[in-house]
């Protein structure tokens, strides 16, 4: 089966899951499963920085790519970084097959607010909707309501929605490599 | 879109590198890595990168000398330098040699795409405007002659018109004002435009050798006849004949002409056997053929022969709307063939063009530009490059005409109350022309009791 499958790296609220499992079923029109929890590597994590190469996390990610699966999306709670920039809400192998979303600043504690747990929730399915995208080709996108637009912060994140725009939709349908991993899936229901 | 936008990034540090080129490939950039400066300048003389990230601090070439290298390569190259908080003084410094910015690394994210959307969106701007630039020269170019003047697309219209017609045409204007240009608009826009264009300078010869440049000799038909020689007319055959400065050809020759022009066929000088040929003649003349034939200067036949279409082209001075638009033709071809970086012309630069007369039209406004290009200090010509155009102004004034025989004095006066007819009685233009002070030209206009 082609499915898409989220796991998380250690401990990750069930309802933040659930809403990025919706979110991506509606996005992509791809089954989506639970993957089991992933251990997260140790070497990702950089003292110099305190943080946590999200480059590392996806190299982890790769190795344990499901079978039955398309894409792997990992979800961890460490505040991500690559070597350039200062911290990533999440990255992905653009065009690749797998992706991962830190919770850590879509937080509001993060940012001294208090706690807002549904507003976690959403932001994490756009995100996740985000980074998959990427895995499926899309770039940036210019319209700010598009999950594939550019969130440099909360606002920017919150002013997203998780469905792509027609524009994004189009190319996502359009790439060769979703209607491969979709008649994957057709041809294992039918 | 953005796709065709390509970025180079240069940085040692692999890790740097593929961070920095994933999150831009994210935005939808098309983007290369490199590992050393030496790589990156082979990489820059493959292609043109709308934006090069290079790290300062490399192994081998550091980044200012790469950066020194691909400017060399692209002028136009944006470079954005990147670097570690130790070195910011560094960065500074490459600011100073050309870089656009510098980021440091770690940097906010926001800042890379904004620096990124910054430069792209100022590229898409210059590249709009050149594109606008060419699509509107497009439109006022005609083969080689560029114009916007009513008078002039009159003309490109009627070069269209009689391209195919076999017809002579006779074209006139003041020197500079491209009647060759029209010739060959005339002959490349035709039915003839695959055979040959042959052009004669009928002032330049005299009239022996005028007579064999056009009709060739035969071998020893007179001295220095060595060989056998094919004259213009036969080069010319299935073609076009351009002979500029008609006006100035022998009366022996005025006969020779019309009679080819009647019966397409002649000797070559020294010959026995007649040629005949399929030429069409145009011919050009900066006089007034009319008051020639007047005054029996010229052949009234061989002007009717000639004058079947007439091609008036107006002087630049009665067409000023054209001199920013050929101002900038001019500009845009020497600034690349003189390898100058000289980009516009300011106003003021464009007022002294514009309120310049222009006695060598178009001839003397290109090479009013080339000069101003070869000496222009600081990227663009302003009014400071174009202060030879006031000096040569004086001695091209219209309207002066001298006879014969007059005393140095004479020629004085007559210039002064010449250059002061030009000025409209301007006492300080007419100094500033002539290159004395006011007082002495008061002094001279006293003595000479010139008129104002």
């Amino acid at each position: 089966l082609s499915v898409l499958a989220v796991a998380p790296f250690g401990p990750v609220p069930g309802a933040v899951l659930s809403a990025m499992e919706a979110a991506l079923g509606g996005a992509f029109r791809l089954p989506v499963v639970r993957g089991d929890p992933v251990d997260e590597p140790a070497r990702a994590f950089t003292p110099a920085r305190a943080q946590w190469s999200s480059t590392v996390l996806l190299e982890e990610l790769l190795a344990r790519v499901p079978p039955a699966a398309a894409r792997l999306l990992g979800v961890t709670e460490r505040d991500l970084f690559v070597p350039v920039l200062s911290f990533v809400y999440g990255q992905a192998q653009l065009g690749g097959r797998v992706a991962v979303v830190s919770l850590a600043r879509l937080r509001p504690e993060f940012h001294g607010l208090p706690p807002a747990p549904a507003a976690l929730a959403r932001r994490a399915a756009t995100e996740a909707v985000h980074e998959v995208g990427h895995t499926f080709g899309l770039v940036h996108c210019l319209d700010r309501r598009c999950p594939m637009s550019l969130s440099i912060d909360l606002a920017d994140l919150d002013g997203k929605t998780a469905t792509p725009c027609p524009a994004c939709a189009k190319h996502l349908e359009g790439s060769r490599e979703m209607r491969r991993t979709r008649e994957r899936t057709e041809g294992v229901r039918t | 879109m953005r796709a065709r936008w390509h970025i180079l990034v240069v940085d040692d540090e692999e890790a740097m590198t593929e961070s920095l080129a994933a999150w831009l490939r994210e935005d939808g950039y098309t983007v290369d890595t490199a590992s050393s400066g030496r790589e990156a300048i082979e990489k820059a003389r493959g292609r043109e990168y709308a934006i090069y990230f290079v790290d300062l601090k490399m192994p081998g070439l550091d980044g200012i000398e790469t950066m020194m290298e691909i400017r060399k390569l692209q002028k136009e190259a944006s470079v954005i330098v990147i670097t570690a908080y130790a070195t910011v003084d560094t960065a500074i410094a490459a600011m100073k040699e050309g870089a656009q910015e510098y980021v440091v690394k770690p940097c906010h994210p926001q800042e890379i795409s904004l620096l990124v959307e910054r430069i792209i969106r100022v590229k898409n701007l210059q590249r709009e405007n050149a594109i606008l630039r060419r699509k509107l020269t497009r439109q006022y170019r005609f083969h080689d002659l560029v114009s916007k003047s009513p008078r002039m697309i009159e003309i490109f219209d009627l070069v269209r018109e009689i391209a195919s017609q076999r017809s002579t045409v006779l074209v006139q204007g003041e020197s500079g004002t491209g009647k060759e240009l029209v010739a060959r608009a005339i002959h490349f826009s035709g039915d003839r435009g695959e055979g040959p264009f042959v052009a004669v300078s009928c002032a330049a010869l005299a009239e022996t050798l005028l007579e064999s440049e056009l009709f060739g000799h035969e071998k020893g038909s007179f001295t220095g006849a060595v060989a056998q020689k094919q004259g213009k007319f036969e080069l010319a055959d299935g073609g076009t004949l351009f002979l500029d400065e008609i006006g100035d050809i022998s009366p022996k020759l005025q006969v020779d002409l019309l009679r080819v022009l009647q019966e397409r066929r002649f000797f070559r000088v020294g010959g026995t056997t007649e040629i005949a040929v399929d030429v069409r003649v145009i011919a050009a003349t900066h006089r007034d053929l009319a008051a020639d034939v007047r005054e029996g200067r010229f052949r009234d036949d061989l002007y009717y022969r000639l004058n079947v279409i007439n091609v008036q082209i107006p002087p630049l001075r009665d067409r000023r709307e054209d001199v920013p638009l050929l101002a900038q033709e001019f500009l845009d071809r020497l600034s690349h063939e003189l390898g100058r970086e000289v980009t516009g012309i300011s106003e003021e630069g464009l007022r002294v063009l514009m309120d310049h007369d222009w006695p060598g039209n178009v001839r003397e406004l290109e090479n009013a530009v080339e000069r101003a290009v070869v000496t222009c200090k600081t990227g663009v010509l302003g009014a400071e490059d174009f202060v030879f155009l006031a000096r040569a102004a004086a001695p091209a004034a219209p309207g002066l005409s001298l006879p014969a025989g007059l005393t140095l004095q004479e020629l004085e006066r007559e210039y002064i109350a010449a250059t002061l007819r030009r000025t409209e009685g301007n006492v300080k233009a007419a100094a500033e022309a002539l290159g004395i002070d006011r007082s002495t030209l008061y002094e001279k206009v006293k003595r000479y009791e010139i008129p104002r």
